[in-house]
Order: structure tokens, then C-alpha cells, then sequence
């Protein structure tokens, strides 16, 4: 195994998910056999090869620095779980303010 | 079937322009034949019965106006549920996008309305377009419209049975892997992934930002050039599309591929592709030959790396995209009390399914301190040798060739080992790593179920795939068969 369970709940953590302990197990289970089959890459010689992050030679696309129209407030907020006031209602942060 | 379903989009253009048919008599015959048969092929998340006869009669008065109609009047088409499209409701095939009603078009979805299309549908997919089935979808399976015990292929797998089911003529998916071309060829008909950066993206629900592109669905070469004459091109809205003149593409479905020179990659024959469909795609390939085109064997020598080097890849931009679903701007939102990070993992949960929790574990791992450079970065530059493998062989060919599947289409339920169902993009995979275009192109049957050959070529070079797709169909007209559903 190359990951742990303890390791596999931590990544869960950076990923903010809240698994099951059942779901945690298949994970363990899925990530290890995947990382498996990447193994077949630590056998090439990179070195001295660029990556590629983009396919096509694009860099550096700027535009005009002008106003254009956009989405309005409320069609911005129609999707929100909870609004009100014309702001996205979220969870207090910080305790006893 | 009513024998409007079964015409081109380009007949029915054609038609609806003259005034021969009414953009609603086709509209109308399309929402019978939707009717008729999902039932059985289950292709479609929601079905826009009002806007598309709005549509249809917009344009019909149009029409009596006198106006001269645009190439893809009245022509019904289903789009991807990975689109957004303003009003209607558009989830990625996602519970936590079960209610999600986007405020704007993707630029797609404006480039069809302007070109005349009547949107009728939207059609169901993998979720968050991971997966080579659909059954990974929130909602449903979708079935295969030559075997409803098989599956459609996917991730685009409800736009492909909807075409070959005849409920459209054309539709539109989007391929981060294969997920055009493996449910094209599932189906038996064409699937289109242009050059990444040839279509803008904007309003496309992200997956893997550098490998994901929108393609066309349809049953001729001819219906696949209408669309990408629509769709492609710069738009400000995407910085990474590119900024490279769009030539007809309809004009190159005609010529013929005297002279074409034909690289055939031998790693493609190896792979776990199996001899029946090996055999049909090599017939396929006589063919070529046989039309004048010169074929020699090559080698993509890197080939066998993509497949890891494409999971890497495609999780870690996944992971990152996938951020934005926090149960706050959009999206489910859990119902149990919990602070400001526990709602966030808690609504997410909830929200994503088995196969999308993994691919964001793995690209959340991949791209984590201290393991960046063994897995991201490392699977970064074995990209660059999988593009110069390609750069080299379009040196000596205008086209390379290949099958586009390992198999024909396999049962619902089949590929339970989640490594196994990766290995049905092993053909397509590799194309999307380059970032080159090719189209899936029927070519035969193995016991009943279509096989599809892939044509593959440089970088903003289209108009060599329609050219290609163009002759091998008008010599051999495997896209003319229809499924008995």
C-alpha cells in the first residue's frame, strides 16, 4: 500500500470531503490501485523534458481595460442555496462576534 | 419513424429554408420521435418542448418574412448537459447540480441560436463528464440504441444514442479523453473533437481545463462540418481559444484523398484491442488504400505512457475545478448544521458521486506538497514526449489512423473495476494529451454492435479529417445503417 488510511482521510481533508467511514475504505482501495498503475512512469527519463501545461502556444492574453455589462445581482444570486439582502448567506466564522 | 427524423441536418436545412418543411413540422417530428423511444434509449436529461417550437416558429416566420435563413435553420439539436443554456436547467449530470438554472449561454450554445439550430434537448452524460458509460450519471444510465443492455458509451453517451436513436440528427458533446469519440463509436455514428482552443469553452462546466473541447455529433461527415462551422473560432469570453481563421469545413467533406498519406501506429493495434475489431478497422484502413490513399505502418512510441500520465493529469485540474462547489454561490447545500468548513465538505458529500469523490482525491494527492514533482509535474513532461511522438509523425503524414475502441460496446454493469472502464479511452486518450483533433467514423459491425475507426490529425487541420470521413463514407456508407429501436 502506498497510502495509508490515515493518509487517505488527511487528502480528503485538503479536498473537503466528508467521507463515511465505508467510503473511506473504497477510497484506501481505489487510490492505491491507481497510484499502482502510475508506476509505469517513474520508469521513464524525464530529465532535461519540459513540461506541458497548455497544448497551444498561448501566453499572456490581455485585453482593454474597460467596463463591459455583466450578470446582474440577482441573476447572480438566483442560484444561491441562501441569500439575502443581496449577499450569499454563509455559516458564521468567527465565534461568540 | 417518421421519415423527417431519419434526414440529414443538412437536408433538413436545406428543406426548412425553401419552405419545402416548416422548422415546426421537423421540431414536432423530432419531439414524437423523442417520445417514441426514450422509454427504451433513456438518452435525454430534459426535454425543452416550449422553447423549441418558439424556436421553430421564430424561425418559420422568418421565413415568410422573406429572410434568408441561416445553415443550421430549423435543424433539432441536443446538447450536452454540460452546456450551460440560459433558463433551462443544466446539472453535468451531477445531483449537486440538480437544480441549477444558469443566468447565461455558453458561447456554443449562442453560435447555434445565431446559426439557426432549434435546441431541443439536453442530453444525459457521466457526471461532470467522468466516465466511459454513462453510469456514472446522478440520474440514469443511458442504453445503447443498438442494445438497450448495453451502454451508450460515454462521457457524451446520451448525445451519441440520441443522434443514432434518430431523436436528433446532430448533437453536441464535449471530450476531455475520448468522451466524443468512444460513444460515437459505440453508436455508430461520427463524433468530432476539434483541436483544443478551435471552440471556446466558456459556459462548458469544467473538467480537465487542458484537455476538455466541444465536438460535434452527427450521422454524416457533412452534419459534423455544419456544426463546427457554427461553433468554432476565438472568442473573448475564452482566453484559450484560439485566435486561427476558421475555413469552411463543408467544402472538404467533397474532396476526394488521392495522394493522402496514412500513418497507421502500430501501438494502437496492441492495447487489449481485440482481434474482431482490429480486423474491421484494418478493412477500413483496405479502404483508404483502395481510394488512393498511400498507408504506411508507424510508431507513436510514447503510447503506452498516456494512459497513467492522462489520470494524473485530468484529476489534478479536476480537483482544482471542482473547488468552486462549496454550497454557498451555487449548487446543493447540505441540511445539517455545520460550520463554514463542514458545510463546505459536508454539502460536497452529499453533493458528488463515487467515481468524481475519487478523481478529486487523486488530483488533490497529486498536486499536495511533496508529491507535485513524482506525479503532476512528472506526468507534465511525459505529455511533451506524447506531443513530439505526434509532431514527428505528421512530419511524414498527413493523417494517422486507428481504431477509436478496444471493443464494441460492453454490458451495463460490466466494468465494475473502475481501472478496467478507464481502458476503453486507451485509443482516445492519447489524442487529447496532444491536443490534436481527430473524429470517430463508423466503420462495421462485430456481432451486431458498430465499430468506429478514429482519423487523427495536426493541429487546426480539420478539414483533413472531413476530407477523409467525407470519401471513406461515400464508398462505403456504414453511417447509413439505423438501429432497430
Amino acid at each position: 500500500m502506498i497510502l495509508s488510511r490515515e493518509e487517505v482521510r488527511k487528502v480528503a481533508l485538503l479536498a473537503r470531503l466528508e467521507l463515511s467511514e465505508e467510503e473511506l475504505d473504497a477510497q484506501v482501495g481505489h487510490i492505491n490501485s491507481l497510484l499502482s498503475h502510475f508506476d509505469i512512469l517513474q520508469q521513464l527519463d524525464v530529465s532535461g523534458v519540459e513540461p506541458t501545461s497548455h497544448i497551444i502556444p498561448i501566453v499572456n492574453v490581455l485585453r482593454d481595460d474597460v467596463a463591459r455589462p455583466s450578470l446582474t445581482r440577482e441573476e447572480v444570486l438566483m442560484n444561491a442555496p441562501e441569500s439575502r439582502d443581496g449577499c450569499f448567506v454563509v455559516p458564521r466564522i468567527v465565534e461568540g462576534a | 419513424m417518421s421519415d423527417l427524423t431519419q434526414l440529414s441536418a443538412r437536408e433538413i436545412a436545406r428543406k426548412v429554408a425553401t419552405g419545402e418543411v416548416s422548422a415546426r413540422e421537423v421540431t414536432e417530428a423530432s419531439l414524437a420521435r423523442i417520445e417514441a423511444v426514450e422509454p427504451k434509449v433513456k438518452a435525454l436529461l430534459t426535454v425543452m418542448h416550449e422553447e423549441a417550437l418558439a424556436s421553430a416558429d421564430a424561425l418559420d416566420k422568418r421565413r415568410s418574412a422573406g429572410e434568408t435563413l441561416p445553415p443550421l435553420a430549423g435543424v433539432p439539436i441536443a446538447l450536452k448537459d454540460n452546456m450551460c443554456t440560459r433558463g433551462t436547467r443544466t446539472t453535468a449530470g451531477s445531483k449537486i447540480l440538480a437544480n441549477f438554472v444558469p443566468p447565461y449561454d455558453a458561447t456554443v450554445v449562442k453560435r447555434l441560436r445565431d446559426a439557426g439550430a432549434v435546441i431541443i434537448a439536453k442530453a444525459n452524460l457521466d457526471e461532470f463528464a467522468m466516465g466511459s458509460s454513462t453510469e456514472n450519471s446522478g440520474f440514469f444510465t443511458s442504453c445503447n440504441p443498438w442494445d438497450t443492455e448495453r451502454v451508450p458509451g460515454g462521457s457524451s453517451g446520451g448525445s451519441a444514442a440520441a443522434v443514432s436513436a434518430c431523436e436528433v440528427p446532430i448533437a453536441l458533446g464535449s471530450d476531455t479523453g475520448g468522451s466524443i469519440r468512444q460513444p460515437a463509436g459505440f453508436c455508430g455514428v461520427l463524433g468530432l473533437k476539434p483541436t483544443y482552443g478551435r471552440v471556446s469553452r466558456y459556459g462548458l462546466i469544467a473538467y480537465a481545463s487542458s484537455l476538455d473541447q466541444i465536438g460535434p455529433f452527427g450521422r454524416t461527415a457533412e452534419d459534423c462540418a455544419l456544426q463546427l462551422n457554427a461553433i468554432a473560432g476565438h472568442d473573448p469570453l475564452d482566453s484559450t481559444s484560439a485566435d486561427v481563421p476558421v475555413p469552411d469545413y463543408l467544402a472538404s467533406c467533397n474532396r476526394d484523398i488521392k495522394g493522402l498519406r496514412v500513418g497507421v501506429p502500430k501501438e494502437f493495434f496492441g492495447q487489449g484491442v481485440s482481434e474482431e475489431v482490429a480486423s474491421v478497422v484494418r478493412t477500413a484502413i483496405d479502404k483508404l488504400t483502395e481510394l488512393g490513399a498511400i498507408v504506411v505502418e508507424c510508431s507513436l512510441p510514447y503510447t503506452e505512457y498516456a494512459l497513467a500520465a492522462y489520470y494524473i493529469i485530468a484529476p489534478a485540474e479536476c480537483s482544482s475545478n471542482l473547488a468552486r462547489f462549496d454550497g454557498v454561490k451555487y449548487g446543493h447545500r447540505t441540511k445539517e448544521l455545520a460550520g463554514h468548513i463542514g458545510l463546505t465538505e459536508k454539502s460536497r458529500d452529499e453533493g458528488f458521486g463515487a467515481e468524481v469523490k475519487q478523481r478529486i482525491m487523486i488530483g488533490t494527492y497529486a498536486l499536495s506538497a511533496g508529491y507535485y514533482d513524482a506525479y503532476y509535474k512528472r506526468a507534465q513532461q511525459v505529455r511533451t514526449l506524447i506531443r513530439q511522438d505526434y509532431e514527428q509523425a505528421f512530419q511524414k503524414f498527413d493523417v494517422l489512423v486507428t481504431p477509436v475502441t478496444p471493443t464494441p460496446a460492453f454490458k451495463a454493469g460490466e466494468k465494475a473495476d473502475p481501472f478496467a472502464m478507464k481502458l476503453a479511452d486507451v485509443c482516445t486518450l492519447p489524442i487529447n494529451m496532444a491536443g490534436v483533433p481527430a473524429i470517430s467514423v463508423p466503420c462495421g459491425f462485430v456481432e451486431g454492435l458498430p465499430v468506429g475507426v478514429q482519423i487523427i490529425a495536426p493541429h487546426f487541420q480539420e478539414e483533413r479529417l472531413f476530407q477523409t470521413a467525407g470519401a471513406y463514407l461515400r464508398a462505403t456508407e456504414w453511417n447509413k445503417q439505423f438501429p432497430s429501436v
